[in-house]
């Protein structure tokens, strides 16, 4: 049943990939903005890349996580979903994992190309691409929990907004703290640490808050 | 064995109904009646589970189903208002994902059969956007055959369905029940089934 349901959001995905390109497209040009912006002194930019890379994947993710419950909930194939004989945990996991595959998943593949317009070493562009796989999963987690308690009202979009990006926060600094560390060659390992304890703190608990929230936008 | 003790719902501040009892047994049809905002949907989506009741509660097999959870849903069908046919697979892919999703996945070859008994053969491959209404209904209706539910609970099921399609459905129903099946069915039309044991709830507004 769990195969079902990634199968099913894979080939929806597919279907819409209109959606899952502007998300990437969204992320590219933000990150290019800021080099333009602010001119190419390479010390600058290498200090405020970190940064910059972060805030554009969690704005991008921000962009993609009304399409998790969204659509199914005005076409009725929530409800049906949780009506299926399987933990309500389970499906969220399935959407989620489907989610993170189609929407972060190429942000972490073509962070490392932008990575190069601030002029970050191989090593570091290595770290930004293993922060972001580590960090991705958990903007998925939380930010379904934001998506499934805001279904169905108005200005949903913005309340998300409001909603996640402060419990975004500490992937933010620990993703970029894992960055700056590599750039001034102090250590990495504890930053990617902390990441992994989010990641699983995150992968226990959201998918059950997420559940319980669905249950209610849907009653 | 659905039970149904002293159920209550209210809808914003308005009392729906209350102290609503009554039970339905293997091979036995209950027409739930009731004028426009009586809460037929409502009283529906308490028994499938989705909403909570203000009072009372839902017995299946002697047990509360919300404490079966799950277990419950492996023995339930819901047709709702809404079609639940995602618009962007087609008649096939609509139905082999519903079926695969609720737990027992359909082979293609069974699918197309299915769809062929609904009337969707010829179009089992186009998008479900491009179908009438009155087809999405019939692919709905086709679901209900696939996953192998024991209770039905079906919300105005014949809506939009043409002649053939709705004498369809009343085989597909009566089948059911002479199954052993249940079947709760809200309606504003007679079913005009020739079930042995059935059972008329009216809702008052």
């Amino acid at each position: 049943m769990f195969g079902w349901v990634l199968w099913r959001d894979l080939i929806l995905a597919w279907r819409h990939r209109a959606d899952v390109l502007a998300t990437l497209f969204f992320f590219i040009i933000v990150t290019s903005l800021f080099p333009l912006g602010i001119g190419p002194e390479p010390q600058t930019l290498q200090t405020i890349a970190p940064g910059i890379v972060w805030v554009a994947a969690l704005l991008a993710s921000m962009l993609s996580l009304g399409r998790i419950f969204g659509n199914d909930y005005q076409d009725g194939t929530l409800e049906q979903l949780l009506l299926t004989p399987q933990p309500a945990y389970l499906v969220v996991l399935a959407k989620l994992l489907a989610h993170w595959l189609v929407s972060e998943v190429p942000l972490v593949i073509i962070a490392p190309v932008l990575g190069l317009q601030f002029g970050l070493s191989e090593n570091t562009l290595l770290i930004v691409v293993v922060s972001l796989l580590l960090g991705t999963p958990v903007l998925s987690l939380i930010g379904a929990i934001g998506a499934a308690l805001t279904l169905g009202l108005r200005a949903a979009n913005v309340l998300v907004a409001l909603l996640v990006l402060p419990l975004y926060i500490p992937v933010l600094i620990f993703g970029t703290g894992a960055i700056q560390a590599t750039v001034n060659g102090t250590g990495t390992k504890p930053w990617l640490l902390l990441l992994g304890a989010t990641l699983v703190l995150a992968f226990v608990f959201a998918p059950w808050a997420t559940s319980a929230a669905l249950k209610i936008s849907v009653e | 064995m659905l039970e149904v003790l002293k159920l209550g719902c209210i809808r914003g501040d308005r009392r729906l109904f209350s102290d609503l009892s009554f039970s339905a047994g293997a091979g036995e049809l209950i027409e739930l009646r009731g004028p426009n905002g009586s809460g037929k949907t409502s009283l529906l989506r308490i028994l499938c589970g989705l909403s909570s009741p203000a009072a009372g509660q839902v017995r299946w097999n002697g047990k509360n189903i919300r404490s079966l959870g799950e277990e419950y849903f492996r023995d339930v069908a819901y047709l709702a208002h809404q079609n639940a046919v995602k618009d962007e697979l087609s008649a096939l892919e609509n139905l082999r994902i519903a079926t695969g999703v609720a737990g027992n996945p359909l082979p293609k070859a069974q699918a197309q059969e299915v769809l062929e008994r609904i009337g969707l053969k010829d179009r089992q491959h186009l998008p479900a956007r491009v179908l009438s209404a009155g087809q999405r209904r019939r692919l709905a209706v086709a679901r209900l055959l696939t996953i192998k539910a024991t209770l039905w609970i079906l919300d105005e099921v014949l809506t939009s369905l043409d002649d053939a399609a709705v004498r369809l459905s009343r085989e597909f129903i009566s089948d059911h029940i002479k199954n052993g099946g249940i079947a709760i069915v809200a309606t504003h039309q007679d079913l005009n089934l020739s079930v042995e044991r059935m059972q008329r709830i009216q809702l008052s507004p």
